[in-house]
């Protein structure tokens, strides 16, 4: 495609040579207004259709509008593609494009020396080097002097190439980002056509404004053609994916995706109950879409009643799911409880964000980890499951309601901001390939007999009897429950019975899940051990030490709850063990009380995820050692 | 009646809806009149069994479900009618009863009772009001009177009790009654009336605490002072009561007023109880008749029909699907931008 394009172009173009890379890094940056987030889905849709492998890696600020033009209000999208597989968006950036001075300041260290830096000349006025905080102009104070700077009168242009459609001047600057993408889809040799669908679909029923955004993109592709500023582009070929057809996903997509296909797979029409919450709403918004499906979305009053429809939906027999970020999660606890005491299978999804509290609820982490394995009264153990990439959120849904149902529990999936808006290619599985989800309600009974709702089936799972099924109405709740009948029980070795009974049913998962599996070396020198969405940053970083003969391997723990049985002797096999999370080592504790291993840790909570360079540095200080 | 299921072939007991469970409250609780009359209610309905879920919170009244031969769910306080609103939307075909009591439904769980009501499931939700916390030992309840002497308030309850019908048809609620636990003749008429009515029904009964608050609503079930002190609606009916049977309630401006027949006063001066009407403002007014300057009604305040949440819901889904067919994820999954890795 996106040879066609060039030789639909002029001899101009033809002039200018390309440079081949075989990756790039390119991060739009801007007011929250300017359209940032839509600049930087394009240029990953239009990667992804070109064969790229995609990694990306949006941020944005809380504040819907925060003050125009200022610091706080910057928001940015960053998209990493290759012509070899990626894991991360990238640690730096090769091109920026800052749309005012607020988001060249604060995205600048990210620059690579010697990076592209594409600002809109137009936004330097004396006002929005105030709103920014600058003293002086950085395009004339020589502190870009290490940059290859183009100073691009975005505004101005734009207006122009828009003049015809009679919008205001307010609609005409708009369209901004659409030139901007057109000048960087010029610079990386990038197709204009699914932009140009995009906007067909997006703003067709506002044909002025839809053609004012054409002419915006085709404008910047033009500028990049004919503007002597650039002197050559840049290519990134098609990357050697696995065989197969795919499509660009993001993490909550791939969740929202993975619980329809659960639902599929198992039979039980999906009941989604929900508060709206960042990150994780956009679950809420893809699933409300679904109607077709039979899915049923609950927009409740509050995270408790989200949480406690759900459950009386499991016990109707629908595939019941709650989901939320930590904030929510807390409110949710005390049901959570009643779940694991009632042995009905719910999934609760954490689509964590960095806290406590309201935190920056934006921003992503890992530090609800405690909260999920410990964060109940009683003894009260659930399974608890991490997806470890957006795509893999797919795989977590569909396997973490398989145990629900299985174990008849509660299950806990981890997911969070990083993976929840994050997108990357996505191999299209065919639904016929995807495994059953066998589910078993007892048949009516008419023997008059009692029905004993707390038997248990090989795997300690009791009965998922659903109302409206002859002989067998029973009722269950929050009081401890008498072994096999169901009755209210206070008696006390029936109680610890029962403590004990429920904790064997979870460590039983741990038999039922696939044992854990190391990339690298068996054994050795040293095992970086993480879990959940730092994946890529972990997966990348061991990848470029193998190259230089480091004995480092890598484990990534998808089971947290109960650990892998495999866990403590693989740990074993290795003199030293990194543990590498997004908190102050929340999985370290864990693996350094289960399995008394001398583990040490690997931590940051900046909001932001690990960069490889960052892991490339800490696993090398490690095997420096001695 | 609420099931869709026909009812069995053998007309049901009472005693058929029993869970043989041994019943735990106090003896004398007002909760006892309550299970019966459930129980004669369901049997005379001839609900089966297996169609009724009965959703419970935390307290005395909340152990009802243990008590009934049905489905249940004793759940978490307060969130009774979420778990209701969850089971109902997914499975409309039950007959979903939502038991609660003043601590239960609210205070811990006001903010859920308001949000159920104003949706209109078609659920049933029964409040054992007895102004007192019974379970946790009497503390005051958010419906204990001012000044009231608890455990907990030493020197008198300081808080403005809450009326809770007043609240229900504030929240638009499509069936709205009050009766009490003694009068088990008006008390079964009620809950059959709840049982008939499609939306959410809500009613408040009143029930007396033996232990920590005996005597509450005596004024109401005293043998010499009932009639004095309530008043029955009857929906077209004027509003009549008193051991004689004359006094009544007549409109002056927007107030009411205790009037006595006779000396010029007849019945055509009073108001006449419209439960269907379709604004709620004279449910409202009765609601808030209260004691020692009214008689307090019971009965039905409000019946009248609107779009219930469940039905809504799940019409979406069917419309869609009749719309559009049902879905399929292959084509989901390959629907928008593509490509093809060889």
């Amino acid at each position: 495609m996106a040879s066609q394009q060039a030789t639909a172009m002029t001899s101009i173009e033809e002039s200018k040579p390309t440079v081949p890379l075989d990756a790039a890094t390119v991060r739009f940056c801007g007011d929250s207004g300017d359209g940032m987030q839509l600049a930087g889905s394009q240029l990953t849709n239009t990667s992804a259709l070109v064969g790229n492998d995609v990694a990306t890696f949006p941020d944005f600020p809380a504040e819907i509008r925060a003050p125009r033009g200022t610091k706080a209000g910057v928001s940015g999208f960053q998209i990493h593609f290759a012509s070899r597989k990626i894991f991360t968006p990238g640690d730096r950036v090769d091109a920026l494009v800052a749309m005012n001075p607020a988001a060249l300041i604060t995205n600048l260290p990210d620059l690579v020396p010697g990076g592209v830096l594409i600002v809109d000349a137009n936004a330097f006025e004396k006002r929005g080097l105030e709103l920014a905080g600058c003293g002086s102009n950085p395009l004339e104070d020589g502190s870009l002097d290490g940059y290859q700077v183009f100073q691009v009168e975005v505004t101005k242009l734009t207006r122009a190439a828009v003049k015809e459609q009679g919008l205001s001047t307010k609609e005409a600057d708009r369209c901004r980002n659409f030139f901007a993408m057109g000048l960087v889809f010029w610079l990386y040799d990038r197709p204009l056509e699914p932009t140009q669908r995009f906007i067909v679909e997006k703003f067709g029923r506002r044909p002025a404004v839809a053609e004012a955004n054409r002419l915006a993109l085709q404008a910047g592709y033009n500028y990049g053609i004919t503007t002597e500023a650039f002197t050559s582009r840049f290519s990134v070929d098609p990357a050697r994916l696995p065989p197969g057809k795919y499509r660009n996903i993001t993490g909550n997509q791939a969740l929202a995706w993975g619980l329809l296909a659960a639902s599929k797979l198992s039979g039980c029409p999906l009941f989604y109950g929900t508060y709206p919450i960042t990150p994780a709403s956009d679950v809420l918004h893809e699933l409300a879409k679904q109607k077709k499906f039979g899915v049923r979305t609950f927009q409740a009053e509050d995270e408790i009643a989200a949480i406690t429809a759900a459950i009386g939906a499991s016990f109707g027999g629908a595939m019941a799911v709650t989901g939320t970020s930590g904030p929510g999660l807390s409110l949710k606890t005390e049901a959570v409880g009643l779940a694991v005491m009632t042995e009905l299978p719910l999934l609760i999804l954490n689509v964590q964000r960095a806290g406590p509290s309201t935190g920056m609820p934006t921003k992503t982490e890992q530090a609800d980890l405690n909260q999920a394995l410990y964060g109940r009264h009683g003894e009260c153990p659930l399974p608890v499951l991490a997806a470890s990439s957006p795509a893999d959120c797919f795989d977590v849904a569909i396997e973490a309601w398989r145990i629900a149902v299985r174990f008849m529990t509660p299950v806990l999936v981890l997911s969070d901001t990083y993976l929840a808006n994050g997108s990357e290619p996505w191999r299209i599985p065919s639904t016929a390939g995807l495994d059953p989800i066998a589910v078993r309600h007892p048949e009516a009974a008419h023997d008059g007999e009692p029905f004993r709702p707390y038997v248990r089936d090989e795997w300690l799972a009791r009965p998922w009897a659903l109302p409206g099924t002859p002989g067998l109405m029973h009722r269950i709740g929050g009081l401890e429950k008498q072994d096999i009948t169901g009755a209210v029980s206070y008696d006390p070795a029936n109680h610890q019975h029962m403590v004990e009974l429920r904790a064997r049913k979870i460590a039983n998962v741990a038999r039922h899940a696939p044992p854990q599996r190391v990339e690298g070396p068996a054994s050795g020198k040293l095992l970086v051990l993480g879990w959940g969405g730092t994946y890529g940053a972990l997966a990348t970083a061991v990848r470029r030490l193998w190259e230089r003969g480091a004995p480092v391997a890598h484990a990534h723990l998808r089971y947290l709850y109960p650990l892998p049985a495999n866990l403590g002797e693989l740990l074993q096999r290795y003199d030293r063990v990194l543990v590498a999370e997004l908190n102050l080592g929340q999985l370290r504790t864990r693996i350094r009380s289960e399995y008394l291993v001398d583990a040490r840790g690997l931590n940051k909570v900046t909001g932001r995820p690990f960069t490889v360079g960052e892991v490339v540095d800490a696993i090398e200080k490690v095997l420096e050692e001695e | 009646m609420k099931t869709d299921a026909a009812p069995s072939a053998k007309k049901p007991s009472p005693n058929d809806y029993a869970s043989g469970q041994d019943v735990r409250w106090c003896p004398g609780c007002g909760d006892y009149a309550i299970l019966a009359q459930m129980k004669k209610t369901m049997a005379s309905l001839g609900i089966p069994r297996e169609k009724l879920v009965f959703v419970s919170g935390i307290g005395c009244s909340s152990r009802f479900p243990y008590y009934m031969n049905t489905y249940g769910i004793h759940s978490v306080h307060g969130r009774a009618p979420t778990v209701a609103t969850g089971l109902k939307v997914v499975r409309p075909d039950l007959s979903v009863w939502v038991i609660t009591g003043d601590g239960d439904g609210l205070s811990i769980g006001g903010n859920h009772l308001i949000h159920a009501i104003r949706r209109n499931l078609d659920i049933n939700i029964v409040l054992f009001n007895n102004r007192i916390y019974g379970l946790t030992k009497g503390q005051y309840s958010p419906t204990s009177p001012l000044g009231k002497v608890t455990k907990s308030t030493p020197l008198g309850s300081i808080d403005n009790p809450l009326h809770i019908l007043s609240v229900a048809i504030g929240c638009e609620g499509t069936f709205v009654a009050r009766t009490i636990d003694v009068n088990t003749k008006h008390l079964g008429m009620v809950l059959q009336r709840a049982a008939e009515h499609r939306g959410t029904s809500f009613i408040e009964v009143y029930q007396n605490c033996v232990v920590f608050y005996d005597g509450a609503f005596e004024y109401a079930t005293g043998r010499d002072t009932r009639d004095e002190t309530t008043l029955e609606l009857e929906h077209g009916k004027p509003m009549i009561f008193g051991k004689n049977r004359d006094k009544g309630i007549r409109l002056n401006g927007l107030e009411p007023e205790v009037v006595t027949l006779g000396n010029g006063i007849t019945e055509d001066d009073l108001l006449v109880h419209d439960e269907r009407a379709a604004e709620p403002s004279l449910a409202y007014l009765l609601s808030r008749m209260r004691q020692p300057e009214f008689p307090e009604p019971i009965g039905v305040f409000r019946a009248v029909d609107r779009p219930k949440y469940d039905e809504l819901l799940n019409r979406q889904i069917d419309e869609t699907i009749a719309a559009q067919g049902a879905g399929d994820l292959d084509r989901l999954f390959n629907s928008g931008d593509t490509w093809t890795v060889e």
